[in-house]
């Protein structure tokens, strides 16, 4: 089973619900937690994980074996990215533009192009609190493209069947988000009934029709806004999952580190409820 | 200095973690600047285009969309394709299948394809080509507030970079055509591409953090993303009284790193019910007690940015 927790809007309390459904799911099954926000991964310093591995993530780039090249030019007519661009006999190569598709070093008609990694970023893995198994993607600063790592990220470790993997993705709903949900079987949507937690709520439901991933809703910090959410969950006919009143006591909680479920320990039970009702909508669509 | 004849200062507002403020922050600043005596104007932009919501706020009164086209996705004609298996392999971002309604040709998942072309060369009859996607809209619009450059990229679409490049740069060029005297940017989440977009070429950033662990963890990376880019920073600590030592934490960090902490805003509950008037937080609650931080911040800022009068 793989869910992600997204929310378009940032600052929702992904991460919040993300690690406490991983605490209240590991006594039932093995349970490995992503964190796939990987400019601002911020799971680790819930689930305190010891890491116990790190590895780059590369992007594969294009090296010119000049001795060969007969600067043709035909890398450069292939590439769609502009990473790379002939001055007189050189062909230059820029790294931060590069997706790393390779089309340049099977198009090369003189084999004149070796592919070398290029890191952009680390994977991090170790086990975190009560066995929860943790992975990490993180971008290095400067770095543009958050996709390959999340990409990366996910491919460390295979679905399988009596597994629960929980994908905390990053915010917004562009190409990192739609990477994160890739493959799925479910979408925990965690927003906050504001007008800009609606506005950017919408944004996701419309991927995920496209993607054909059911969904249900976390409402966060119930109560400081309004009910304007009601009514769009209505037409689209998502279910509301669970209710995380607003509480500055357990605002300041988070704060320091601490997770929902040891704030509030009643909430294991009640996420174990929402994992029930996710397998039930899961197990409906299949039907 | 006259001003008129040197180019508008750009003024990025970043946070590294989402919900920290940086758009109702930005909201207010558009009505302090409007208010402001002998205002010169200034020109907003929001730079969140996949989540953009200082339109919410700064009420627009009509939207006039331009089309935003960004890259383009492999399609594989059905009818020439031949089946023979020479795209799949060359794909690095596994979007090629078998068509689901006819297994006889092969398909490009388009939420899956990079748009990197590789098929396309692989293909022996031509069956693929490229074709370019529009990805969003984008929009210059008039508010009560003054000039606002925003865009809204289609759900689940890349390029988000390009598209903050291009509202960011319309909206300099509107700026110094109308002699306004400032850009301000409403920045993204994250520190990635559409970031670096945002943050490139600007000349002051303003840090919008909160007190805690994450707040702080993701500060210390965009900070280290606008010293990447050479662009001075400043902090300003929202929320500040929700955890005190947490505050505490961000002053002592930015201590150690020469930058200074501009102001603090403490937690207002009423800060969402500016969100759902559709207001500025600082024109509905002036007197509020982070009304009035806002004012400082928003003062400290432009005389940063050396706008105030000679």
């Amino acid at each position: 089973m793989q869910i992600a927790v997204a929310s378009g809007k940032g600052g929702t309390g992904k991460t919040t619900i993300a690690t406490s459904l991983a605490l209240s799911l590991a006594s039932l099954a093995k349970v490995r937690y992503f964190d796939c926000d990987v400019e601002a991964p911020n799971g680790h310093l819930f689930l305190k994980p010891e890491f116990s591995e790190s590895t780059p993530a590369n992007i594969w780039i294009p090296q010119i074996q000049t001795e060969k090249c007969t600067a043709c030019g035909r890398c450069v007519e292939v590439c769609q990215f502009h990473a790379l661009a002939q001055v007189g006999k050189n062909i230059l190569v820029f790294p931060q533009l590069c997706h790393g598709c390779g089309s340049c070093t099977w198009n090369c008609p003189e084999n004149a192009i070796v592919e070398v990694p290029n890191p952009i970023g680390t994977l991090d893995r170790g086990m975190a609190m009560e066995n929860v198994e943790f992975l990490r993607g993180q971008l290095t600063i400067s770095e543009p493209m958050a996709t390959p790592i999340i990409r990366r990220l996910k491919k460390l470790e295979q679905p399988s069947p009596d597994t629960i993997d929980i994908y905390d993705a990053p915010p917004g709903a562009s190409c990192s988000v739609v990477e994160t949900l890739r493959g799925v079987d479910f979408a925990l949507l965690v927003t906050e009934p504001t007008p800009f937690g609606l506005h950017d709520l919408k944004q996701m439901l419309g991927i995920l029709s496209d993607m054909n991933i059911p969904s249900g809703i976390v409402i966060n910090r119930d109560g400081i806004g309004d009910d304007s959410l009601k009514d769009v969950l209505r037409e689209s006919n998502i279910p509301i999952l669970l209710r995380v009143p607003f509480d500055r006591a357990l605002a300041e909680n988070l704060a320091t580190g601490r997770t929902l479920v040891e704030v509030y320990p009643n909430y294991r039970d009640i996420l174990r409820e929402v994992y029930q009702r996710i397998t039930e909508i899961i197990g409906g669509k299949i039907q | 200095m006259n001003a008129q004849n040197c180019r508008a200062k750009q003024l990025i507002i970043l946070s590294g973690k989402g919900g920290t403020g940086k758009t109702s922050i930005s909201a207010a600043f558009a009505h302090l600047n409007a208010v402001r005596i002998n205002s010169h104007p200034m020109v907003f932009v929001d730079a969140d285009v996949d989540a953009a919501n200082l339109s919410l706020v700064l009420q627009p009164d009509n939207l006039h969309p331009k089309e935003f086209w960004g890259g383009s996705l492999a399609e594989i004609d059905p009818e020439k394709c031949i089946n023979c298996g020479a795209c799949s392999p060359v794909c690095r971002y596994d979007a090629i299948f078998p068509d689901p309604n006819n297994d006889q040709v092969q398909w490009v998942d388009p939420i899956a394809c990079d748009g990197c072309a590789a098929c396309v060369y692989a293909c022996p009859v031509d069956a693929i080509s490229m074709i370019r996607q529009q990805e969003g809209n984008w929009f210059q619009s008039k508010t009560s507030f003054g000039w606002l450059f925003h865009a809204e990229l289609f759900p689940g679409r890349e390029n988000s970079g390009k598209l903050v490049t291009l509202i960011k740069q319309q909206a300099r060029l509107f700026a110094e055509d109308t002699q306004s005297q400032c850009v301000v940017i409403d920045g993204p989440p994250g520190i990635g591409c559409p970031v670096i977009s945002a943050c490139a070429g600007t000349d002051l950033g303003l840090l919008v953090t909160e007190p805690s662990l994450m707040g702080l963890h993701d500060l210390k990376r965009v900070l280290g993303t606008l010293r990447h880019f050479h662009v001075p920073a400043v902090i300003c600590i929202n929320k500040a009284d929700i955890y005190p030592e947490g505050t505490k934490a961000i002053r002592e960090f930015a201590a150690m790193e020469g930058i200074e902490v501009i102001g603090e805003i403490p937690y207002d509950e009423d800060i969402p019910r500016s969100m759902i008037e559709g207001k500025p937080f600082t024109l509905l609650f002036p007197d509020s007690s982070a009304g009035r931080a806002i004012q400082h911040v928003w003062e400290k800022t432009i005389r940063l940015l050396q706008l105030e009068e000679e």
